[in-house]
C-alpha cells in the first residue's frame, strides 16, 4: 500500500473517455444550450450534454433532425446562449447550409465533428479521419472556419475550451474535429489535464441607442452582439447585408463585408494557431500528422529515436485556418515529410504547397478502420 | 406605438398581392397587445415572404429556406419571454414540412404564420405542397397531379394547440393574430393569399376563386383546432428543476493506493459477445490498474448491431504514460465467446511462447504458441455476462500485474457488477481446468 500520509501529492487520475472530456469542458466553458441528433460515434456526447447540461442550469435537447439540430443552437446563440452540437460526417452533411449561415451571419457556435468511416453512412463504428477538407470547404462561398485536433482525451478537454473562446473571440463556427477512437477510447488522465478552463466571455454591446449589428472598422475587426431579448433591437441575417444587417447588393458594401468574413480568420491565423513542433537537430525527415494519427506518431519517433535515427515530428492542433509560419518552420532543413491520416491524402495538400520543390512529400493512409501502426510511419520513413 | 417603420414602406410587393395586408394586421396585432419592441422577434426565410422582417422595428433573424422554426425554437427556448412570431411561405412548409410537424409535437411556443400563396412566387411560379390538383404553374405546364398540403390538419394531428386558417383579404385577420400570439403554445394561421405575378395570370384566379377552392377542399376558415397544453419551454425547465441540485458527472477521482509489479506495457485483448458485459470486465480491470499506479486505456472494438455480434475491448496496462492506444501485438488475450473468437482468431497465432492466452474450453482447441489458462466458466453457475470480469479476476490470481484487491474495489466503487460475483471471486469454486499449458490441447 502506499504511504497515506503523502495523499496530497498524489496524482489524482480519472478514467474517462473523450465525449465525457468534451461535454467537461463545454459545461466549464459556460455552455447553456447544446442541440444534437443520434449518430454514432457521436452520440455519447449527445448523451453526456443531455444528462448533464441541466445540472448546471442549461438546456439540452435531441432535436427531430441535424438539421434543426444546428437550427436550435443558431437560434438560441443569438438570444444569448453558448451553444454547442456534435455530429459525425453524414450530420456534417446535413448541417453544411446552416454552417453557412453561421459563417455569414457570424455565429459563435462549436462543432463537434467526432469522424466515421465515410463516404456516405461508411462504417459507423469505424474510426476515420476523412472530413478534414469537408470541413473547410463545405460550404457555398468557400469563406473560413476554425477547426482543431485533438489527439488525446487530454486534448479533447483543452480543445473543447479553446473552441468555445475562439468562438466567441472570432464570432464564427469552430469545429473540434476528433473522432470514434479519440472520443470513444478510455484513457487514464490526471485530473488538472481535464478542469480548468480558461473561459472567454462573450463582449455585448453596451451602449443607448440605435445597435448596428455587423459594424467594424477595419475588415479584420470583430462586430460586437447584442443579444435578441436584450437592450437593443437585433437584426439578424444570412443574407447578404450592410452593417445594419439589411439586404444588399451594393458591391462596395457586399465586398467589404466578404473580406470581413474573410479578414477576420486570416489576418490572426497567429493567434489561432495550436502545433506541437518536435524538432530534432540534423534531422531531414519529419513526420506530420493530427489527432489519433499522431498519438501513432509519436511513439514511432520514440522508436526511431532509440534507434538512433534522427527525425522530427509536427502535430498540428489547429488545422483551420492552416498555421503556414509554423509548418514553413518545421519545414526548415527538411528534406523529406510523410504526412500521415486515416483519409487519402487531404492535410498532406497543404504541406505540398507549402512545402518547397526540393521536399519530398510523402503520404502514409490508411481507409480500412485500422489506426496507422508507428512501424508503419519508420517503413514510410525509411526509419530502421 | 407603430411596429412598421414608415421609412422603409411602401411594401415591395407586386400589385394586387395581399401580403402587405397580412403585415398590417401584424402591427395591428402587436399594437393592440401592446408588445415591447425588445420582446418581439420576427423569423422570416427565403420567398416573398421572406423580405417582411426589413420593415418592423423589431428584432429580426432572416435564415434559410424552411429553417425558420427551428431558428424560432431555439430562440424560444433560451429566452422564453420572446414573443417569436415565424412568417413563412408554402414553399417553406414543403421543405421545412418535418420541423413544423415537430414544432406542433413540442407545442413550442412560436406563432407561425404562413403566407400560402400556392406556389414558388419569388423563383417563378412553381408548384408548391399547396398548389391545388390540376393547377397550371411553371413546373407543372398540363395540371398538378399532387395532392393539396392541409397545413392545418397537419399540424392540428401533431399536437400544435391553436391552428386557425384565413385568407389576406379578411378584414378582421388581426383579431385572429391576436388569439395566435396569445396561445403561450405552438400557434399556426394559414393565410391564403393571391400571387398576382404567377398563379394568378395562369390560373385565371381571383379573391372569389380563392374562396371557391378553400370551399371545395372543405377548408374552414378560423380557429380549426385548439386544446390547452403545455408549452415546450416551460415543461422543458419543469422537467430539470430537480437537477439542479445533482452533482455534475458521476466524477470519479482515482488514487494510486495498490502497487502493481509490472515494468513495462501490457496488450490485452478481451474477446467476446456483445451484450455479455465484455467492456464492463475491461472498464473494471482498466480502473483496478489504475488504483495500484498504472496507466490504462480501453478501446472498444464493436459492429453497428446491438445485443447481437462481436464485442472486442483493447486492454493497455503500463506503468508509463500510454501513448499510442491500439493494442499492435496483444501479449495477454482473453476468449470468452464465438463471435469474439472468429474476430480475433487472426492474432491467436500470432502470440509468443512468453504470450497468455486465457480461453474459454467451450472454445478448445485453438492453435497458438502461447501459454492456455482455460477456464471452465459453467461451474460457477455464474451467468455468462459475468464470465469476462471472472476470467480477469483469476487471472489476477494467477498473474503478478495488480493485487486482486484492487479489481474488488474497482468493482465496488463503480456498482459494474453485482455483489454476488464478488462473492464467487472469493470462493473455492475454481474455473480453471488448465494452467499453464503450452501449446493446443
Amino acid at each position: 500500500m502506499v504511504d497515506h500520509n503523502q495523499e496530497n501529492q498524489v496524482d489524482v487520475r480519472e478514467f474517462i473517455n473523450g465525449a465525457e472530456a468534451i461535454a467537461r469542458a463545454a459545461i466549464d466553458s459556460g455552455c447553456d444550450f447544446f442541440s444534437g441528433y443520434p449518430i454514432t460515434p457521436a452520440t455519447p456526447i449527445l448523451m453526456q450534454m443531455i444528462s448533464e447540461l441541466p445540472k448546471a442550469g442549461g438546456i439540452a435537447i435531441q432535436a427531430e433532425d441535424e438539421i434543426s439540430a444546428i437550427g436550435f443552437c443558431i437560434g438560441a446563440a443569438l438570444a444569448g446562449s453558448r451553444v454547442m452540437t456534435a455530429t459525425s460526417g453524414p450530420g456534417i452533411s446535413l448541417y453544411s447550409e446552416n454552417i453557412g449561415l453561421a459563417i455569414m451571419g457570424e455565429v459563435p457556435l462549436v462543432i463537434i465533428d467526432c469522424q466515421r468511416m465515410g463516404p456516405a453512412t461508411g462504417g459507423a463504428t469505424t474510426v476515420a479521419q476523412g472530413d478534414v477538407q469537408f470541413l473547410r470547404w463545405g460550404t457555398s462561398g468557400g469563406y473560413p472556419i476554425i477547426a482543431l485536433s485533438p489527439a488525446d482525451v487530454g486534448d479533447c478537454y483543452r480543445l473543447t475550451c479553446r473552441a468555445f473562446a475562439l468562438a466567441e473571440q472570432y464570432r464564427v463556427p469552430v469545429f473540434v474535429l476528433t473522432d470514434k477512437d479519440t472520443v470513444l477510447t478510455k484513457a487514464t488522465l490526471s485530473q488538472t489535464l481535464i478542469t480548468g478552463c480558461n473561459v472567454h466571455e462573450r463582449k455585448t454591446y453596451r451602449q443607448k441607442g440605435e445597435f448596428v449589428p455587423y459594424r467594424f472598422e477595419n475588415l479584420e475587426d470583430i462586430p460586437v452582439m447584442s443579444p435578441i431579448g436584450g437592450d437593443h433591437v437585433v437584426r439578424f441575417t444570412t443574407s447578404s447585408h450592410d452593417d445594419r444587417g439589411y439586404l444588399s447588393k451594393d458591391p462596395n458594401v457586399v465586398g467589404r463585408m466578404n473580406a470581413h468574413l474573410a479578414a477576420k480568420i486570416v489576418s490572426n491565423i497567429e493567434k489561432i494557431a495550436l502545433i506541437d513542433a518536435d524538432i530534432q537537430d540534423g534531422a531531414d525527415t519529419l513526420f506530420v500528422s493530427y489527432g489519433i494519427t499522431s498519438r501513432s506518431m509519436k511513439e514511432a519517433v520514440r522508436i526511431a529515436r532509440s534507434h538512433g535515427h534522427r527525425v522530427s515530428a509536427l502535430t498540428v492542433y489547429s488545422l483551420w485556418p492552416v498555421p503556414e509560419r509554423q509548418i514553413r518552420n518545421a519545414l526548415k532543413g527538411i528534406k523529406k515529410v510523410v504526412v500521415a491520416e486515416l483519409n487519402l491524402g487531404q492535410y498532406r495538400l497543404e504541406i505540398e504547397r507549402l512545402a518547397s520543390d526540393e521536399i519530398v512529400v510523402l503520404g502514409l493512409h490508411r481507409v480500412d478502420g485500422e489506426l496507422i501502426r508507428p512501424d508503419e510511419f519508420l517503413d514510410r520513413g525509411d526509419l530502421h | 406605438m407603430q411596429y412598421i417603420n414608415p421609412n422603409t414602406l411602401p411594401f415591395h410587393f407586386c400589385p394586387g398581392c395581399g401580403h402587405g395586408l397580412i403585415l398590417d394586421h401584424l402591427n395591428t396585432a402587436f399594437v393592440e397587445l401592446g408588445l415591447d419592441h425588445h420582446q418581439v422577434v420576427i423569423v422570416t426565410d427565403i420567398g416573398c415572404s421572406g423580405l417582411a422582417d426589413k420593415y418592423f422595428t423589431t428584432n429580426a433573424f432572416h435564415g434559410l429556406h424552411g429553417r425558420s422554426v427551428t431558428y424560432a425554437t431555439g430562440i424560444k427556448l433560451a429566452d422564453p419571454d420572446l414573443n417569436v412570431i415565424v412568417l413563412m411561405g408554402d414553399g417553406g412548409c414543403g421543405i421545412g414540412g418535418h420541423h413544423l410537424i415537430s414544432a406542433a409535437r413540442r407545442n413550442i411556443g412560436v406563432t407561425v404564420l404562413v403566407f400560402n400563396n400556392l406556389n414558388y412566387g419569388m423563383t417563378g411560379g412553381q408548384h408548391s405542397v399547396t398548389t391545388p390538383l390540376g393547377a397550371v404553374t411553371t413546373s407543372t405546364s398540363r395540371g398538378n397531379i399532387e395532392y393539396p398540403m392541409n397545413i392545418c390538419e397537419t399540424v392540428a394531428v401533431n399536437g400544435a394547440s391553436f391552428v386557425a386558417r384565413s385568407t389576406a383579404f379578411d378584414e378582421k385577420l388581426s383579431e385572429l393574430l391576436i388569439k395566435a400570439i396569445r396561445n403561450p403554445g405552438f400557434s399556426l394561421v394559414d393565410i391564403w393569399d393571391l400571387c398576382t405575378a404567377y398563379y394568378v395570370p395562369q390560373n385565371k384566379f381571383s379573391k372569389r376563386e380563392l374562396e371557391n377552392t378553400l370551399d371545395t377542399l372543405n377548408f374552414e376558415r378560423g380557429v380549426v383546432h385548439q386544446e390547452e397544453r403545455k408549452e415546450c419551454s416551460a415543461a422543458y425547465r419543469e422537467s430539470i428543476l430537480e437537477q439542479k441540485r445533482l452533482p455534475l458527472f458521476g466524477v470519479q477521482p482515482l488514487k494510486s493506493i495498490y502497487e502493481s509489479a509490472i515494468t513495462r506495457r501490457i496488450d490485452c485483448m478481451i474477446a467476446g459477445d456483445a451484450g455479455m458485459r465484455i467492456g464492463t470486465a475491461a472498464a473494471a480491470f482498466s480502473q483496478g490498474a489504475i488504483i495500484s499506479g498504472l496507466w490504462a486505456t480501453q478501446r472498444n472494438d464493436y459492429p453497428v448491431t446491438v445485443r447481437t455480434g462481436y464485442s472486442i475491448s483493447e486492454v493497455i496496462l503500463s506503468p508509463e504514460e500510454i501513448i499510442f492506444p491500439g493494442v499492435l501485438s496483444p501479449n495477454l488475450m482473453i476468449i470468452l465467446f464465438q463471435a469474439g473468437f472468429e474476430k480475433v482468431k487472426s492474432k491467436i497465432s500470432d502470440l509468443s511462447y512468453e504470450d497468455i492466452l486465457v480461453v474459454n474450453v467451450e472454445l478448445l482447441p485453438v492453435e497458438t504458441s502461447a501459454k492456455i489458462i482455460s477456464m471452465d466458466f459453467r461451474q460457477t453457475g455464474l451467468k455468462r455476462e459475468y464470465w469476462a470480469l471472472l476470467a480477469v479476476a483469476e487471472l489476477l490470481t494467477h498473474l503478478e500485474i495488480y493485487p486482486l484487491e484492487a479489481l474488488k474495489e474497482a468493482i465496488g466503487s463503480a456498482t459494474f457488477f453485482p455483489q454476488r460475483v464478488l462473492n464467487v471471486i472469493d470462493s473455492s469454486n475454481k474455473v480453471i481446468v488448465n494452467y499453464p499449458g503450452n501449446g493446443g490441447e
